[in-house]
């Protein structure tokens, strides 16, 4: 199941909702995404403070990458639940981004799955931060070490 | 045709969408790179690092050989950067 949404989501709430009388789940892996309140400047400059973000999509093809990097989770290992919560608009720091659930027999397929979907969907799924600095907001730059952290799931 | 502009692509073109018929010899994502960029202003800014925009084709995603056509629904924009905090250091 996948959902882009605006308002924030309750994971205790998800978790229970998903694996609610699933018995045969053994294992459920979970990753959240929060805003942080500060993003690495590299090298001696240390960081810079952020007092929020805005995470635009494009609505229609956001719904189509998420449902397809679910489905190829669930076609590399056996899960018996899944779940990507995305959200969208203004977030402040300590929000909630992003929730993926993934829940199976045992617990290998689960951690592995979870682990698979936030990297994918990372460098697939059509969404873009900007940064608010205090000077105004800022495009966040997508990163190599991301290309890198998804292209280990590539020959699979 | 319909084009649609995300992030900083949009903000440097100046609006999130727009209806363009195609000119003769538009027939690749290339081709329409080539003739946006030419009308200069936000739209060659937004085109200067080729390599840093993204291309859907009815909202898949497209390399500069994909083919074209005046119904598609053509998307620019950056490299994405969704999810949560899982970067390693900059």
């Amino acid at each position: 199941m996948i959902r882009v949404q605006r308002e924030d989501f309750d994971i205790g709430a998800e978790i229970r909702a998903l694996t609610e009388g699933r018995t045969e789940i053994g294992g459920v892996a979970s990753f959240v995404g929060l805003v942080r309140d500060f993003v690495d400047d590299g090298g001696a400059e240390g960081s810079t403070a952020i007092r929020g973000m805005t995470l635009e999509h494009y609505p229609g093809m956001t719904e189509k990458m998420l449902s397809r990097i679910e489905q190829e989770a669930n076609r590399r290992w056996p899960l018996d639940a899944s779940l990507i919560i995305h959200r969208y608009g203004a977030l402040a720091p300590g929000d909630n981004i992003v929730l993926v659930v993934c829940a199976a027999a045992h617990r290998e397929d689960a951690l592995q799955a979870c682990s698979f979907l936030i990297d994918w969907l990372k460098t697939k799924a059509p969404f873009w931060k900007s940064e608010d600095t205090g000077d105004g907001g800022r495009w966040v730059k997508a990163k190599d070490s991301d290309d890198a952290l998804a292209a280990r799931w590539e020959d699979r | 045709m319909k084009l649609v502009y995300f992030a900083w692509v949009r903000t440097r073109i100046g609006h999130a969408e727009e209806d363009v018929a195609l000119p003769d010899g538009v027939a690749t994502v290339a081709d329409l790179l080539n003739w946006l960029a030419g009308r200069g202003g936000g739209y060659a800014e937004a085109l200067a690092r080729r390599d840093l925009v993204r291309v859907a084709v009815n909202q898949e995603f497209a390399g500069p050989d994909t083919a074209i056509g005046d119904g598609d629904e053509v998307a620019l924009f950056p490299p994405v950067t969704g999810g949560g905090a899982m970067e390693g250091s900059a």
